[in-house]
């Protein structure tokens, strides 16, 4: 879960905006369809896409396993090919393009090394397919291992690295022949967490060293919020939502994306456009453009308030349990409608729980952080 | 006290049985190679120690000849039933699987399963028609029927190193610029020649031995190695053939080794 003590300033790295950048998008879906199977069995794994991946951003397709995120890399790559829609690169349609006429690359998740060559050797296999001369062909993989810092590495056989080091080689590879985009698929997934960390943190330096465009898959909503310029959250072969991981994080357009991404709250309410009335007739602002009727509002644990009583303008509650986290008290709370929600408070010096399980207490939300979702 | 799991080599008996296995495997072979230096005339009275039967066999320009014979076959026969093979293993494994893939698999493992004798039979009445309609002769007709039987012995091994092999790589390579070709060049065939070099060596050492096959589609004077043993049996037999047979095993022997060291390198 993403910790809302987070510093403000990771968040501002991640904002940062490319506007000074040209304004082709690298990649573009439009449409784009892939069905897998005949007839009545066919399952689309990706169902009517369309995306606008802009020059030189770290983008990440973010979702559960099945949800079509590496269809979609796939069809970037051109490993697979749509049944219907188009992929441009550049502008250019690629969309039926074979792998090696594209100027993508890809790091597999399995890493993917040729056994039979050395690290320098898989590094240069691009170049060399490419039929550079020699000279080039060196120069750029010497380049290109002071870039992952394997240089002691370079005749080692891949087979005698440690999954670290297979990690780098398998991305100084994907990085040698300079493509226009770099493709990730889960790279980190099979590093342990320390390691993982560290490469994340790699991975945003190299994007950030050689400007190239990213779009990395996971399933890992943490790893997205923290390297991203922009995430494309995927369900059931559709994208859910594309925005920077702070709209992501605080404007979740529907109940998935609110639910995959860190912790929330459900409550359901009515809304005449302007106001929303929750359980015990508690009442705010509507976000504008609410549409009337019944609705669903989220509130992220960090953003719900508690006051010792049930004053006149809060909403009412029951402390059912409360968890020590260490940095959070975690606060359960029934409200009269019989909707469960949580709380997210700060822990104070002692560690003590403030309110006790059973406790009346009264609840109010930061103003502005109720989102009320689209389904 | 742990309980005791089921172990085969704890059974009474197990050792004796052992024992008993290797002796029937290994005995008349020792025997064979112990008697190719009997100093007699016989295979079974022992006359004392001699080098003479290898120097016989040695100067003997007919066991030259079919000794010849039966490398250039077996060489042959290795060389084209290995690239048949590795196609056919390329094409039966580098796909999704397919309709009547288990008939494929059977009708390519043929030979193993066709008693040898039907295939001779069968090859000798055809090489008969075509011998006859073309008027062509030579030991092409041997090499192309050796070729023929050795292809499952050279497709086993071959599949199953290309079985093992991630089929990511080859994705890898299409990403990084390869054209299908390139990709079978320098990463499929490369990572795939230990299962190649095994199926070869299998093949030429299948080919090396045949006598059943040779011997029904072989011309006169077309004797190999084997089939002129045979003929020798039916005259007289002397040490000569177990000094012949010990060279073919030591033959046979090297090459499994050269074999063994081979792949063990290139894992």
């Amino acid at each position: 879960m993403l910790r809302p003590g987070l510093p403000a300033a990771q968040y501002d790295q991640n904002q940062r905006e490319r506007v000074t950048l040209s304004q082709t998008n690298a990649v573009e879906a439009r449409n784009a369809v892939k069905a897998f199977g005949q007839g009545d069995n066919a399952v689309r794994a990706l169902n009517d896409v369309s995306v606008e991946i802009r020059k030189g951003e770290f983008f990440t397709l973010l979702g559960p396993s099945g949800c079509g995120k590496t269809t979609l890399l796939r069809l970037i790559a051109g490993f697979e090919m749509p049944t219907s829609g188009t992929i441009l690169l550049d502008g250019q349609d690629i969309t039926y393009l074979p792998p090696n006429k594209r100027p993508v690359n890809t790091v597999f998740q399995s890493y993917a090394l040729f056994p039979h060559l050395t690290v320098a050797q898989n590094i240069g296999f691009g170049l060399e397919m490419q039929g550079r001369p020699r000279a080039e062909v060196k120069a750029t993989v010497d380049r290109m291992l002071a870039l992952v810092k394997l240089e002691e590495l370079a005749s080692r056989k891949t087979s005698q690295l440690s999954g670290g080091q297979q990690q780098r080689v398998a991305l100084a590879r994907a990085l040698a022949p300079a493509p226009k985009v770099l493709l990730l698929d889960e790279p980190l997934s099979a590093l342990d967490l320390k390691l993982r960390r560290e490469m994340q943190g790699e991975l945003k330096r190299l994007q950030t060293e050689t400007g190239i465009t990213f779009i990395f898959v996971t399933h890992d909503q943490e790893e997205a919020l923290t390297m991203s310029d922009r995430i494309g959250v995927m369900s059931a072969g559709k994208l859910q939502q594309v925005g920077t991981p702070r709209e992501i994080y605080t404007r979740p357009l529907n109940r998935f994306v609110a639910s995959f991404i860190g912790e929330t709250n459900f409550m359901p309410a009515t809304s005449d456009g302007t106001t929303l009335t929750l359980a015990g007739g508690y009442q705010m602002p509507a976000p504008v453009l609410t549409k009337s009727g019944t609705v669903t509002v989220t509130v992220r644990p960090e953003q719900v308030k508690l006051s010792p009583t049930a004053e006149p303008g809060t909403l009412p509650a029951t402390v059912r349990g409360v968890v020590y986290m260490g940095t959070d008290m975690n606060y359960q709370l029934h409200l009269a409608d019989g909707t469960e929600i949580e709380a997210c408070v700060v822990s104070d010096v002692t560690g003590e729980a403030a309110l006790q399980a059973g406790q009346t207490v009264g609840v109010t939300f930061t103003p502005g952080s109720a989102q009320v979702l689209e389904d | 006290m742990a309980t005791k799991t089921f172990s085969v080599a704890k059974l009474p008996g197990f050792t004796t049985t052992a024992i008993i296995v290797f002796i029937a495997l290994y005995l008349p072979i020792l025997t064979l190679v112990a008697y190719s230096f009997n100093a007699s005339q016989s295979v079974a009275v022992w006359g004392g120690f001699s080098w003479d039967w290898y120097v016989k066999a040695w100067n003997n320009d007919a066991v030259k000849d079919a000794t010849v014979r039966s490398l250039l076959i077996a060489v042959c026969a290795a060389v084209i039933s290995t690239a048949v093979a590795t196609m056919a293993a390329l094409g039966t494994t580098r796909r999704k699987a397919f309709k009547g893939q288990t008939f494929i698999y059977v009708m390519i493992n043929q030979p193993l399963m066709v008693p040898e004798i039907v295939t001779a039979v069968s090859l000798l009445i055809l090489f008969g028609m075509v011998k006859q309609a073309t008027g062509i002769q030579g030991i092409g007709y041997v090499i192309f029927a050796h070729a023929a039987f050795c292809i499952p012995f050279a497709y086993l091994p071959i599949r199953a190193r290309l079985e093992g092999m991630d089929m990511t790589l080859e994705t890898a390579a299409a990403d990084l610029y390869a054209t299908p070709w390139q990709t079978f060049r320098h990463v499929t065939l490369p990572i795939l020649l230990p299962g190649v070099i095994a199926g070869a060596m299998l093949a030429f050492v299948i080919s090396l031995d045949d006598v059943v096959i040779t011997e029904f589609t072989k011309s006169g004077g077309q004797d190999t190695l084997p089939t002129y043993m045979l003929g020798q049996m039916r005259r007289q037999l002397t040490p000569e053939i177990n000094a012949i047979s010990s060279m073919l095993l030591a033959l046979t022997i090297v090459l499994l080794t050269a074999f063994f060291l081979l792949t063990r390198k290139n894992d």
